[in-house]
């Protein structure tokens, strides 16, 4: 009996994941009217509702546990929060971004509570706690209006960040990455992240000279160049993608672009000829099998778990996901692709595309530079961090060890990831100039006060 | 930008499609995957067969759901089919994911799924032969030992024998039993794992070193032998302390005369003649998926002058494995090109279409077609005029070097080789490597089980 749910929902939920991706691409085009947009976006969260729904039973059934629907009752009240939250505070941002992040975070719930049902309590605390954060971030954003002169400030605190964890930071599989206060353990990068973004956008919205570029250039490999001597290579390489993606538009310029990408080659070989753990990670890339015992092990597990579970998926609870180190993390893909199913997977993959296509859309209609910048630069931190995840995984790139935004477990990571969702969806509702804002505004008011006059 | 992106993501997922439909079988059959168990549950063990369709193992299911592995031949395939229980071993490791992987029809699956019942796993056809197997385990009578039987030009294993055996579908009843003797070890599969002195199979290579130095001309040696020849501190003496008189080199091979070849210490540049020895697949692991042992071959220029004597003729400190002799004898029969051995000639759904062909692929280049030519023509010669004179027969062509290997101080226990091939038209060559543990001499009693195998292939 348990098997034929937890098969029976596997199928049905890789089927509406599907029409749920449909939904976003379809929709996410401007031709549509507000009214079927709305409509799509209702639609979609229904989707989400059921696929919470279907992995509560699926849970629930096969560990018979009533904890399993205390945490369902729990991650119910917090998505409504957080849909209350953006009602109240984004007025008209768009619903199927917001959609995406439920989307990704209800994944990873039904994931980790699937691995280890303590983590995924910790994770709906660290959401609550995001959701909470993400209700002062457009206040913030329109009262802190110095935000953009700010580069020095930003390039100072994120270097020095960076070199309190490489200096004082606990090790943490091979990689020096968190430092702990009074017993809760940060991971800075996650957040230096956002700082960088900040970084590259002040830096770049004013002043596009070649002087200039040399300046951000030589921040931007200070900071790639800490990150890889700390070993954490996947942010080294979140960092540099987001760097030559907003030198080229803020510029314009194709040649930075291809000096970028030849700097960073070479910048690759003489790392791969410098520094053992690089080497490490790029024999276990080019063949896992024959370094299974050691550095190939993961990425070996990885793929044997993706591969049982195939297209369809085994179903929740029946595959074998354990067998992978630190799958909750760095590998909970894989996880999900053994037991959900390679489309499932797919589909997840497309929502994070989604989601970046949706920051594009918004940056391009943003006027103010900075603004505009800044939401290019968290997309790209974003999409870049979900390539470099996934492609790890399966072996397309070398893995580095870095986790899926919203769906790994890490307090620091879901953080950053819900900040950076709240800071472009907050710059959303800046896309016209401050003064047409004040306009809007005042028309809106206007208008609310003859509609009280008429009704006295 | 967002169209650069757009293409990475495509080509990810791109590949990750690739991955999950192309390269998933061969990568989850990995030893490493631990999701035998998880698999089990849902799947029932696919068969394995024979070449010709016999199966060598198969899964019965009684009313109440109990699964037990069944195998047909009981003792004849035990080493290389192997067992699952207490561990596994055999083609039954080796192809463990393919049986424990279902691509049966895709609406059955479906339906089997979503009701909890098991689906059928895949079934692996092996490349052995069942008439052959049973030929060499019959020929091999009570000896201990190890008969190797594969196809060249391929490297597909016919057949692959070790004595003694053990019957699998006992296995978990008797593993006390056997586990507990530990002298005759019948769990190890001796044609893969047995190391063995290697006696006078090794002339192979000092005739081949002296053919290589002397650009294959060997009309300048000649050698007289009076039954003995003195080394530095001991005499080396033939078999049986004949005396074979004047010997071309070809006949000092065909006759396997010990004298004339630990005389070649005179003649052959000794360092090359390691360099060539050791570049024959010696100390290392020989490509195969079935458990093996290394051979050893310890010699160096710098050994003392007996040591060296006595591993050109075939005693000294060389160990090989059955296996290994069968890989040798492959190259020179295939012009010194070894393909990779393998077992497994395909996985088959339970409707018998193919899920997974498996080919030949080169291993590498063992020997120059010079060698082969000469090696081939001197081992003809030992069946025409030499040791092996009982395959001297119209049906197929046959040749070969017997060996000898005494083990211990007293001259009348050795074990018993043969290393040969044989063609004949219309059927591919096959090689084959033999050993009967202390039996007696290579030609008296390895000779007769080549010539049953030949026999039964050429019929």
């Amino acid at each position: 009996m348990t098997t034929v749910v937890l098969e029976s929902t596997k199928y049905i939920m890789i089927v509406i994941m599907a029409l749920y991706m449909l939904i976003s691409f379809v929709f996410s085009h401007s031709k549509w009217s507000d009214e079927s947009r709305k409509h799509a976006v209702r639609t979609q969260r229904s989707v989400i509702f059921l696929i919470q729904l279907l992995g509560a039973l699926d849970i629930f059934i096969y560990t018979c546990e009533i904890k399993s629907l205390i945490f369902f009752a729990f991650e119910e009240a917090l998505f409504v929060f957080i849909l209350v939250n953006f009602w109240i505070f984004y007025e008209d941002a768009p619903g199927i971004v917001i959609n995406h992040m439920c989307l990704l975070l209800s994944i990873g719930f039904i994931m980790l509570q699937r691995l280890d049902f303590s983590l995924a309590i910790r994770q709906l605390a660290f959401s609550a706690i995001g959701a909470v954060v993400i209700m002062i971030i457009p206040v913030f954003i329109r009262r802190v209006t110095v935000l953009d002169k700010l580069r020095i400030f930003y390039a100072g605190a994120g270097i020095a960040l960076l070199a309190i964890v490489l200096v004082i930071g606990s090790v943490s599989y091979g990689a020096q990455l968190s430092v702990s206060f009074g017993g809760i353990s940060l991971q800075p990068s996650e957040f230096v992240k956002i700082i960088f973004a900040f970084y590259l956008a002040s830096a770049l919205c004013s002043d596009t000279e070649f002087k200039n570029v040399v300046k951000v250039t030589i921040v931007a490999a200070l900071y790639v160049i800490i990150l890889v001597l700390s070993k954490d290579l996947g942010a080294a390489l979140i960092f540099f993608f987001t760097y030559l993606v907003v030198l080229f538009v803020s510029t314009g310029k194709a040649s930075y672009l291809f000096a970028g990408i030849f700097a960073g080659a070479l910048g690759s070989v003489a790392a791969y000829f410098l520094f053992s753990h690089v080497r490490t990670r790029i024999i276990a890339w080019k063949d896992p099998f024959s370094v299974i015992d050691g550095a190939g092990y993961q990425v070996s597990q990885s793929l044997f778990a993706i591969c049982s579970g195939g297209f369809f998926g085994t179903g929740l609870f029946l595959g074998y996901p354990e067998s992978i180190p630190v799958v909750e993390e760095d590998f909970i893909f894989s996880a999900i692709s053994e037991e959900l199913g390679g489309i499932f997977a797919i589909c997840l993959i497309l929502t994070c595309v989604s989601c970046f296509i949706m920051f594009l859309n918004i940056a391009l209609q943003i006027k103010t530079r900075f603004y505009k910048l800044l939401a290019l630069s968290l997309g790209t931190t974003y999409i870049s961090q979900v390539f470099v995840m996934i492609g790890g995984v399966t072996k397309f790139i070398p893995s580095t060890g870095v986790t899926l935004p919203l769906v790994s477990y890490g307090g620091s990571s879901l953080l950053s990831t819900m900040m950076m969702f709240a800071v472009i969806l907050g710059l959303y509702m800046y896309k016209e100039s401050e003064d047409e804002y004040i306009q809007k505004r005042k028309r809106k008011e206007e208008k609310r006060a003859n509609r009280r006059r008429d009704r006295s | 930008m967002a169209y650069a992106f757009l293409v990475l993501f495509l080509a990810l997922i791109g590949y990750f499609a690739k991955v999950i439909y192309f390269d998933s079988d061969s990568i989850i059959n990995n030893a490493y995957n631990k999701r035998t168990d998880v698999y089990s549950q849902r799947i029932v063990r696919g068969d394995i067969l024979s070449s010709d369709g016999e199966v060598l193992a198969t899964t019965i299911t009684d009313d109440d759901g109990n699964e037990t592995r069944y195998y047909p031949y009981g003792k004849v395939f035990s080493h290389i089919v192997g067992y699952t229980t207490e561990g596994s071993y055999g083609i039954e490791s080796s192809a463990n994911f393919y049986m424990l992987r279902s691509h049966t029809f895709f609406f059955t699956y479906l339906l089997n799924e979503i009701m909890g019942n098991k689906n059928q796993g895949d079934t692996v056809i092996t490349s052995l032969d069942a008439d052959l197997q049973q030929t060499a385990y019959d020929a091999l009578g009570d000896y201990d030992g190890a008969v190797v039987v594969m196809e060249p030009s391929t490297g597909r294993i016919l057949a692959m024998v070790s004595k003694p055996s053990f019957d699998p579908n006992t296995l978990e009843d008797d593993w006390d039993e056997i586990t507990s003797e530990d002298e005759s070890s019948v769990l190890i599969n001796r044609a893969t794992q047995g190391l063995y002195p290697q006696g006078s199979t090794f002339k192979i290579f000092a005739a081949l070193e002296y053919l290589r130095e002397n650009n294959y001309d060997d009309s300048a040696f000649s050698y007289v032998c009076k039954g003995s020849i003195k080394g530095s501190s001991t005499t080396i003496h033939c078999y049986h302390n004949s005396v074979h008189g004047e010997l071309t080199l070809k006949k000092a091979f065909a006759k396997s005369c010990n004298s004339a070849f630990a005389s070649l210490y005179d003649v052959l540049d000794i360092s090359d003649y390691c360099d060539f020895v050791n570049a024959s697949l010696f100390g290392i692991e020989l490509p195969t998926d079935l458990s093996s042992s290394q051979s050893s071959f310890t010699l160096t220029a710098d050994s003392g002058q007996d040591e060296i004597m006595q591993t050109l003729m075939g005693q000294g400190q060389t160990v090989v494995t059955p296996f290994h002799m069968a890989l040798i004898m492959c190259a020179l029969d295939n012009g010194g090109v070894l393909m990779n051995p393998y077992e497994t000639d395909s996985v088959v759904n339970d409707a018998r279409d193919t899920v997974k062909e498996f080919t030949s692929v080169e291993y590498g280049t063992l020997f120059s077609e010079k060698d082969c030519d000469a090696m081939l023509e001197y081992m003809r010669y030992t069946v025409t005029d030499g040791t092996a004179s009982d395959l001297d027969v119209s049906s197929y062509t046959a040749g070969g070097k017997t060996g000898t290997a005494e083990f211990s101080d007293s001259s009348d226990s050795a074990h018993a080789w043969f290393v040969g091939y044989a063609g004949a038209t219309g059927y591919n060559d096959i090689v084959v490597s033999i050993i009967l543990e202390d039996s007696g001499s290579g030609s008296e009693y390895a000779v007769p089980v080549a010539k049953k195998i030949f026999d039964e292939y050429f019929d």
